[in-house]
């Protein structure tokens, strides 16, 4: 099963700086929806691109939701985070096609070339790995996509040079 | 020049292909030219290998160019909508002659994808214009019945797609049997199955026709609440969906006293998953629109007599949805007349792994696999042996070579072992590992398991070990008794699908493929050489060119030699990634 805790040690300098207020449209919209729990969930990532443990206290006192229950939901489901991620998610395709083709070697490729696990992020916190079950473009397999975009028929070198393009622009920009 | 039309396949796969900046360009040109077309949009047509796809429509036909980037869409453009003048060699499907691609597209019958390709998805107009909500106004103006409406979806035999097979006039009858003020229909669109696509390609190439067909089901049971769970992965699928909804809404088809069907009231919102694969499973799927964690419950009560907060809920996949308002329109016999005698009409398949032609196909039931594989997907890649297909995903198994005869319908594929599922087929080689295929599906299933059931739970991470220890040599001749064992077990104790079929890919691997599990285990060989562990890479210094292509690209640096001189693997440093045998364009890394 897919549990990772919310880690005790955390530093909260991050978390101080996150304004809480942003979630009050969110929260008046579901408050007394019966079924509210996943919405509000989804609703708190898309904000932050993950759920602050503050997050979930504000809404459970505002809206009564169990902190428990909250929490057992969002460690169930595969779509919810609760630690910050890059810019850049790269999500590589690890579905049957993809595995065929040797999707394998690309993620293998990218932790290798930005020297971190799958599901972490790099300390610049521009890109974060995930494995992904299958986006739906088995015909174009190995795939990975990146803010949306989906890139097909990679092999480990490809999928590194698109990375490091990322990182040049990136760059360039800041 | 004139009355030409220009279509862009913008469906994911096409998007992720490149059909996107194809389409900017091609609208860019018409602007700054001023050409003289109507340039359009629609979906997938099915035929992904040959993405990005573009259709020019003129006065004599239809010219379907495929793999098409900015400049050959520049070309076409010059030639064939300036000159007119069609650019042959970019043609792969025209109704005015055959091309090499007509063995695709020739055995399909197109049922439940009549629409994908065919039309701009987001324009409902074109939907109608197509014999879209004709069958819905069909039960408006004839005053068919409900019963009337469910005796013809049992007729047509149309069994359930998402992979149950169960019959869903069957099931409508059951629901309509629970009398409820509140009724829910429930579109299941949480295509978890990895390596099946069709539903993402119904819903965002035909999303009316979904609608259609719910607004027909919630008709026949009376259902007034609808519900479309969608996997959030398919944001293309949603967004489509989304605007489908809007434009029946406008048009009365959702709503209040519907086609002025007196006190039929209904409408429909989308409930975005948020991934979790046992939420394919009827009542763990229910949970979650509840906002819980989805995890199945005992049946009965079955959903049909409470399901959705505990209501009356029937639930369809959305290909059985899409076949619905079809079989209203032209009746059951004409969909029953395909097919075989237990499975009537057609099936959609999505075509992936190692087969030349991937993509989606609709044929009637009763075709033999190899037919699907090898006239419809065009054989293998490479034209490398042939070795096994795997079908129904996660809970389906390995039909090999020699029973590749076996046709598709429901009680056929069962007899090998294997489910049809929802219709993925991976296709497989001789370079493909069977052992490392049941290890992925189990890998995924021990992952997706919502830990209800304790074999479930813990059995499928214990099988999923012996399978590590397999592919890493290190596996004992006991370990295949072990995994039978297991298997069987976990098939017994386990409350749902997701459980009871987990096994499935183990176990026909272990029927058919036998020999490889020993060859790993006896031997310490794979003999597809997929399983790293087992192998080791080395130099062929025959061919060694010393180009040192291999030596640059080898991200642990274990590869010396000088240029121009034979060069030499560090074994001890080697992490088997199998970078240098991809790069070295002259065959001189060896596996062994």
């Amino acid at each position: 099963m897919r549990i990772s805790r919310i880690s005790a040690q955390k530093s909260t300098t991050e978390e101080d700086k996150i304004d809480l207020s942003i979630l009050d449209p969110l929260i008046q919209k579901y408050k007394n929806k019966k079924g509210n729990m996943i919405p509000l969930l989804q609703g708190t990532q898309e904000t932050f691109g993950y759920i602050p443990t503050a997050a979930f206290l504000k809404i459970s006192s505002e809206t009564g939701l169990n902190l428990s229950e909250m929490y057992g939901v969002a460690t169930f489901y595969a779509q919810f985070r609760l630690t910050p991620v890059g810019k850049y998610v790269i999500k590589v395709c690890h579905g049957t096609a993809c595995h065929v083709q040797n999707a394998k070697a690309v993620t293998e490729m990218i932790k290798e070339a930005l020297k971190i696990g799958d599901g972490e992020t790099t300390t610049d916190r521009l890109f974060t790995l995930e494995s992904v079950a299958c986006l739906g473009c088995c015909s174009l397999a190995p795939v990975m996509m990146i803010k949306g975009e989906a890139y097909g028929k990679l092999d480990g070198s490809k999928a590194v040079k698109i990375i490091k393009n990322i990182r040049i622009q990136e760059s360039q920009s800041s | 020049m004139g009355n030409k039309q220009v279509i862009v396949g913008l469906g994911s796969c096409g998007i992720a292909a490149g059909a996107g900046k194809v389409y900017e360009k091609i609208r860019a040109l018409k602007e700054v030219e001023g050409l003289d077309f109507e340039l359009k949009k629609t979906s997938c047509v099915g035929m992904c290998y040959r993405e990005p796809l573009v259709e020019v429509i003129d006065e004599s036909g239809s010219y379907l160019y495929g793999e098409i980037d900015e400049a050959k869409a520049i070309e076409i453009l010059n030639k064939h909508i300036e000159q007119n003048i069609p650019v042959q060699e970019y043609v792969v499907h025209s109704d005015l002659f055959k091309t090499v691609d007509n063995t695709f597209t020739d055995s399909q019958v197109k049922i439940a994808l009549r629409n994908c390709g065919y039309m701009d998805p987001e324009k409902i107009q074109e939907y109608e214009d197509r014999q879209g909500y004709a069958a819905i106004k069909k039960i408006a103006q004839n005053g068919i019945s409900r019963e009337e409406v469910i005796k013809t979806v049992l007729d047509s035999g149309l069994r359930g797609r998402g992979g149950g097979g169960f019959p869903t006039g069957l099931k409508w009858r059951f629901a309509n049997n629970n009398k409820s003020a509140d009724k829910y229909i429930i579109c299941n669109a949480d295509e978890g199955d990895p390596g099946a696509f069709m539903d993402r390609s119904v819903l965002e190439g035909d999303p009316h026709a979904v609608l259609e067909g719910m607004i027909i089901g919630a008709y026949a049971i009376e259902a007034n609440g609808g519900v479309i769970y969608c996997r959030a992965e398919y944001p293309l699928a949603i967004k489509r969906l989304n605007i489908a909804i809007d434009q029946a809404r406008e048009k009365g088809y959702l709503g209040k006293n519907i086609l002025g069907i007196e006190g039929f009231n209904f409408d429909i919102y989308i409930k975005e998953g948020a991934g979790a694969f046992v939420c394919g499973e009827e009542t763990a799927l229910i949970a979650s629109i509840e906002g819980e964690r989805g995890m199945p419950r005992k049946r009965p009560p079955f959903p049909a007599a409470s399901g959705l907060w505990k209501k009356p809920t029937n639930i369809n996949n959305v290909e059985t949805f899409a076949n619905i308002p079809w079989i209203i329109l032209n009746e059951a016999d004409a969909y029953s007349k395909y097919g075989t005698e237990k499975s009537k009409g057609t099936k959609v398949f999505a075509l992936a792994g190692k087969v030349k032609r991937s993509g989606l196909v609709e044929v009637p039931m009763g075709m033999s696999i190899r037919d699907v594989i090898f006239k419809l997907g065009g054989g293998i890649q490479n034209d490398k042996k042939f070795k096994a297909v795997q079908m129904g995903g996660p809970s389906g198994g390995c039909i090999p070579e020699y029973l590749a005869d076996t046709i598709v319908d429901y009680d056929s594929v069962n007899a090998t072992g294997a489910i049809m599922g929802s219709g993925g087929m991976v296709i497989m080689d001789e370079t493909t590992c069977m052992i490392d295929v049941a290890k992925f599906f189990l890998d995924f299933t021990q992952k997706e398991s919502c830990g209800k059931c304790t074999f479930c739970r813990i059995g499928t991470k214990r099988m999923l070990e012996i399978l590590t220890r397999i592919t890493e040599g290190k596996g004992e001749m006991e370990d295949i008794a072990r995994l039978e064992e297991l298997a069987q077990q976990i098939k017994d104790s386990s409350l749902c699908g997701l459980g009871q079929t987990a096994p499935n890919p183990v176990l026909t691997t272990l029927k058919y493929f036998r020999d490889e599990y020993e060859a790993h285990i006896r031997d310490k060989k794979c003999p597809s050489k997929v399983c790293t562990s087992l192998l080791t890479y080395e130099v062929d210094p025959d061919k060694c060119t010393g180009c040192t292509v291999c030596a640059k690209n080898c991200p642990t640096s274990c590869i010396e030699g000088e240029r121009k001189a034979v060069h030499f693997i560090r074994q001890d440093d080697c992490i088997k990634c199998g970078t240098c045998y991809s790069k070295c364009k002259f065959d001189a890394i060896r596996l062994s």
